[in-house]
């Protein structure tokens, strides 16, 4: 195949891994650089691959045999078609920028080979995951971006906090991905393969199948666990324990995508469940309104970001279970521009001043002029403000939900767009502008290799909504759809109109709280003192687990072991000493009992021989005597 | 040579035995070194009889047979076929490995190495005889090393423990060998040899009694639930190197057992016995996946993890189906790789430290990088990571399942969140967090420990990646025992 060269996508950052993990001391500082030099090749290499792609809306892939099933072979290898071309553009893209970021930013760092190793082997994961041809090959790279995950998460694992935000991330993750096993596993008993090309098809055939809609819910599951999704969000907001570029990169822009990007894989299998749909729909309604309300008053730069990220991940997820694949993953890709942008424009931040309490910020526009401007444009498309990526997209999604049945997920969509633009603009205001509140910060910008990622970024996140605009005819929209229905996509502007103002408005609102009345925020936190209460608790959800899954999980482990030791082995024991006191028993036994009987006989042969020696006295008389005696018996009984 | 390969195999380390018996108890040297020699050549010669092995085949290969006591016609019969030579294999890298982890024994060395030594003949012997009695032979001779070994060198509680492994595994297979009896008196004319016993049918009852005997055998090696508090007494107080070797490859001999005899000779009694085994295999996975978390010694978390991951034996072995068998054998395979992997890095840490109590440590991380690494590769290799071998076994394992019984799949899934729940636990414990000050410069893991790690690293990287390279050995085999099954059952 001409396009085999995808195979050696993924396996550039794969060397890059094993380089700097085995020869880390060695290179030293130079991991960077063998890093980005992966990443940035992988990028190469993809790039006539997704224009090839995007020219033909052609579906190009190749694989070879991996393991026999009883009859099925499961065949590994890539599948590049528009969807997976336009997330592979995304990610080398996205990835190498954040990883030349990282060079400035983990610059002092001990650990900074080996933080370069990880990253790399999850680019490695990352690139399979995407250009994956079968279920089988994306659950396991979708596994090792887990454990990636948990090693960045805990890269600086001497925390406390960060020790268990690693652990909490790996498991809660992993209980959505027994979902995923599951569901593939219910997916390949139902129609007999694991590929996603020719999914549709499979589908169709078994439209009837019972074990379908399960499948689908099975996986999205693993979606859930992944992306954050409620009620298995609750890993996000910890994970930004690792260093920023991770969250930027893994916890922003591709991994915690990849549910997304899951759910709209199997997309030809969701479109034939309703029941899924509806599920999926409801999940990612709940996910982007509740994430929303808990960034309102957030105070960790990087949590406001995180709980944003979970919240438009539940837009995307929303898109999808109403319908709108095109909506979805094209918010999807406009996301990790500008989430990435805001990330590393936090960790700029950070870097800065050294800390991450926007409590504690505050004017810094003047000082960091890069990181303020690039981090406004990124608010600015996140809040969906025209003509920036953001808005398109967000405005797909809106029009999907005013398309579809219910409007109710309409309406919590645009009121949960109006708290994005004003928990991010609250965000702008209290980093960037007013005065500085703690006069200890001395800030400064950073380095080059730190703000000129940012201005890459920034290009993207306000132009990468241009080919879902109208201004290129909704070049994204058919696109995704291989060019195979060029439909005429309306513009709704009743929808795009209100998007704009719940946008515009909630700047407004944090403009006036935070800039021109300041005390008045106080006042309206009294004022909802319920919601305000639970909006900073997090809703309670970390609460809820402890006490109704940890606690008791460890408890039952604690009691079955006291079984295991008390009436399992017990039992053994008591077999043992029962043995015991049985031998005991049969000693005596044998003492008294068999030992007597034998000692018995010889007592009782004794005995009697003594007393019938008695008659053997050696006298004739007396054996004449007894002869007599005998006759006279006998004579009286023969005779009587 | 030729044709007596699978006697060498066998008898090689019987020799190794003997040359240590005549060596003078001070050349301690000496006997490492020939202990070592000989457990390499062990392996090369599995090597070689890789190479004659042909996987294609479904039948036994390599075989020889003499007769041995021909008044009860009792022969000498050794073979290999896709169900034991993978187990050959493992005993053969892992005898090598954990003769390698011996060295840092510094009690009665030559007593050691010569009991270590017979107990290799003993494993080898029971995956290779195809005869019931010898292979009763051997697996009795196993118990004998094994019972000297955890007795003598073992730690505080070590008579408890040997005799409570010794006594309980000969009770069970004393059912084994009435069962053994019964099939010999059985036959017509009455005969030892197995390959002649599967092909003889046997009606129902008699089926259902003889597999029950052989099961109480077989169920108290693996060990299957409820007969398992054996385990973690034996793990904990056995040397590091047994405890690889228990783990490795002593429990595969009861799963192995299932393989080789009770399956192929008593299918509709398998069948009819398949309820119960899938239920004994998902309480084994997550009963002992419970037991696991609760523990906060290193190593009775490992042994707890082991009753967990056999579990999964099981489960394949009650799916009944190609996958599920094939997933069944690979696991067994697997779980040896891993878990005796695991049970060298607590003997690492041990040596060191003293102690096995999780609690004890704390961000021993930064000192150990090394080690550290290690551990949570084998960690996520034992949690079913993909990538690595224990998930494709546990995937072909719960596919094969699955298509039996979804409840049960479903709930041996509970199991595999719990294995990813206590080896965090555990790597959290030790690993993370702030030093605990008493570890301060822990002395990184050496050379010698790396060399006993590694090989084993690169098998469970390689059958991950592509398992094929395993299975191609199994599946004919398998397959051909499914389709014999088939025929005999109605």
């Amino acid at each position: 195949m001409v396009t085999d060269s995808a195979y050696l996508i993924p396996l550039f950052p794969l060397l890059a891994f094993v380089i700097n993990i085995f020869f880390g001391k060695k290179v030293g500082k130079r991991s960077a650089g063998i890093s980005i030099a992966a990443s940035a090749v992988s990028f190469a290499i993809s790039l006539p691959l997704v224009m090839k792609v995007a020219s033909t809306g052609a579906v190009y892939q190749n694989a070879f045999d991996w393991l026999a099933l009883d009859g099925y072979t499961v065949r590994m290898g890539y599948l590049l078609d528009p969807l997976s071309a336009t997330i592979l553009f995304m990610v080398t893209l996205v990835g190498t920028l954040i990883q030349i970021y990282s060079m400035g930013y983990m610059h002092d760092d001990p650990r900074f080979s080996r933080f370069f190793a990880y990253v790399s082997l999850f680019m490695f994961a990352m690139l399979t995951l995407v250009i994956s041809n079968n279920y089988m090959l994306f659950f396991m790279s979708w596994e090792i971006m887990g454990l990636c995950s948990y090693l960045l998460i805990g890269f600086w694992f001497e925390k406390n906090s960060a020790a268990n935000a690693s652990k909490k991330a790996f498991l809660t993750t992993r209980v959505g991905d027994i979902g995923l096993f599951l569901g593939i596993l219910t997916l390949f008993v139902a129609i007999g393969t694991l590929n996603f090309d020719g999914l549709g098809d499979a589908v169709k055939s078994q439209a009837q199948n019972a074990l379908l809609p399960w499948a689908m819910v099975l996986i999205f599951c693993g979606a859930i666990g992944k992306s954050g999704q409620f009620p298995l969000h609750v890993w996000l907001p910890d994970a930004m324990e690792g260093p920023t570029p991770v969250s930027a990169l893994i916890h922003a822009a591709t991994m915690v995508a990849a549910g997304v990007y899951l759910v709209a894989r199997s997309f030809p299998l969701l479109e034939a469940c309703p029941q899924a749909m509806t599920v999926v729909a409801t999940v990612g309604t709940i996910t982007a309104f509740m994430a929303a309300f808990i960034a309102l008053t957030a105070t960790d730069i990087k949590k406001v970001l995180a709980y944003s990220t979970v919240s438009q991940l539940g837009y995307m997820v929303t898109a999808l279970g109403l319908g709108g694949l095109a909506a979805g993953t094209f918010h999807l890709t406009t996301h990790a521009f500008f989430k990435a942008l805001l990330f590393m424009g936090a960790g700029s931040v950070i870097h800065g001043t050294g800390t991450q309490d926007i409590r504690e910020l505050g004017g810094l526009f003047g000082k960091m002029k890069s990181t303020a401007w690039t981090f406004l444009i990124a608010s600015l498309a996140i809040a969906g403000v025209p003509p920036l990526s953001g808005f398109w997209s967000k405005d797909e999604i809106l029009l999907t939900a005013y398309r579809s049945e219910s409007s109710l997920i309409y309406w919590i969509l645009i009121l949960t767009s109006f708290m994005t633009a004003f928990y991010m603009f609250r965000l702008v205001f209290l980093t960037f502008f007013g005065k500085p509140r703690n006069p200890k910060i001395h800030a400064h910008e950073s380095p080059l290799s730190m703000t000129l990622p940012l201005w890459v970024l920034a290009v993207g996140a306000i132009v990468m909504g241009l080919p879902g605009s109208p201004f290129m005819h909704h070049w994204y929209q058919n696109f995704i759809h291989g060019f195979h229905h060029q439909g005429h996509h309306e513009v709704n502007i009743g929808v795009m109109i209100s998007s704009v103002i719940v946008g515009l408005g909630g700047i407004s609102l944090a403009f006036i709280l935070y800039i021109l009345k300041p005390l008045l925020a106080e006042t309206l936190t009294k004022v909802f003192r319920p919601l305000h209460t639970a909006s900073l608790n997090k809703l309670w959800f970390d609460e809820f687990y402890v006490a109704c899954l940890i606690r008791p999980f460890h408890w039952l482990g604690r009691i079955m072991f006291g079984f295991d030791q008390k009436v399992v082995d017990g039992a053994v024991n008591g077999t043992g000493r029962g043995t015991m006191f049985t031998s005991v028993i049969h000693d005596l036994f044998d003492k008294y009992v068999v030992d007597g009987l034998v000692n018995f006989t010889g007592y009782f042969t004794q005995f009697w021989s003594a007393v019938i020696r008695r008659i053997q006295t050696g006298f004739v008389q007396n054996y004449m005597l007894i002869m007599f005696v005998s006759v006279l018996i006998f004579m009286y009984l023969e005779l009587r | 040579m030729e044709s007596h390969l699978l006697t060498w195999i066998v008898f090689t380390p019987l020799i190794g035995s003997f040359l240590i018996m005549l060596t003078p108890k001070a050349a301690t040297d000496k006997i490492k070194w020939i202990a070592t020699a000989v457990t390499s050549i062990v392996l090369l010669l599995a090597v070689m009889a890789l190479f004659r092995f042909d996987p294609s085949q479904s039948g036994f290969q390599l075989v020889q047979r003499h007769a041995w006591i021909p008044q009860f016609n009792v022969q000498y019969i050794l073979g290999t076929d896709g169900i034991s030579f993978p187990m050959v294999f493992l005993t053969a890298i892992m005898s090598l490995l954990a003769c390698v982890a011996s060295f840092n024994i510094t009690e009665r060395q030559k007593e050691y190495y010569l009991l270590y030594l017979l107990l290799e003949t003993g494993m080898m012997g029971t995956f290779l005889a195809l005869d019931l009695f010898l292979f009763y032979v051997f697996w009795e001779i196993v118990l004998v090393p094994m019972y000297f070994l955890i007795g003598i060198w073992g730690g505080p509680r070590k008579e408890y423990a040997a005799i409570k492994f010794f006594l309980y595994t000969l009770a069970g297979s004393l059912f084994m060998l009435l069962g053994i009896l019964a099939l010999y008196l059985k036959t017509s004319p009455h005969t030892f040899d197995l390959t002649v016993i599967t092909q003889t049918g046997f009606d129902f009852g008699f089926q259902k009694i003889i597999f029950m005997a052989f099961f109480l055998g077989f169920a108290i090696k693996v060990p299957i639930f409820p007969f398992h508090t054996w385990l973690p007494d034996a793990h904990v107080e056995a040397p590091t190197p047994i405890s690889v070797i228990l783990a490795g490859v002593l429990l595969k001999m009861g799963t192995y057992g299932f393989f080789r005899f009770s399956y192929p000779l008593f299918p509709d009694a398998a069948m009819w016995f398949r309820p119960a085994m899938a239920l004994l295999a998902v309480i084994g996975i997550v009963y002992g996946g419970f037991c696991a978390l609760a523990q906060s010694d290193f190593k009775k978390m490992v042994a707890y993890s082991s009753v967990s991951h056999m579990g999964f034996v099981l489960l394949g072995l009650a799916a009944l189906n190609s996958i599920g068998l094939n997933g069944a054998m690979l696991q067994m395979f697997t779980h040896g790789t891993i878990t005796g992997g695991l049970f060298l890095l607590v003997g690492v840490l041990y040596d060191r430290t003293h102690t096995r109590d999780l609690n004890a440590f704390g961000g021993i991380g930064s000192q150990v990088p090394i080690y550290a690494g290690i551990l949570i590769f084998y960690s996520m290799a034992s949690l079913g990571l993909p990538g690595l071998s224990g998930f494709i076994s546990e995937f072909m394992t719960l596919l094969g399942s699955y298509q039996y019984h979804k409840f049960y799949t479903g709930l041996a899934c509970i199991g595999i969140i719990l294995a990813a729940t206590y080896l965090l636990y555990m790597l959290q414990r030790i690993l993370l967090g702030p030093l605990n000050e008493k570890w301060r410069g822990l002395a990184e893991i050496n050379g010698r420990e790396i060399f006993t790690l590694v090989p084993l690293m690169i098998l469970i990287v390689v059958v991950g990646i592509y398992p094929s390279i395993i299975l191609q050995y199994m599946t004919p085999t398998i397959d051909a025992m499914l389709a014999n099954m088939g025929a005999i059952l109605p």
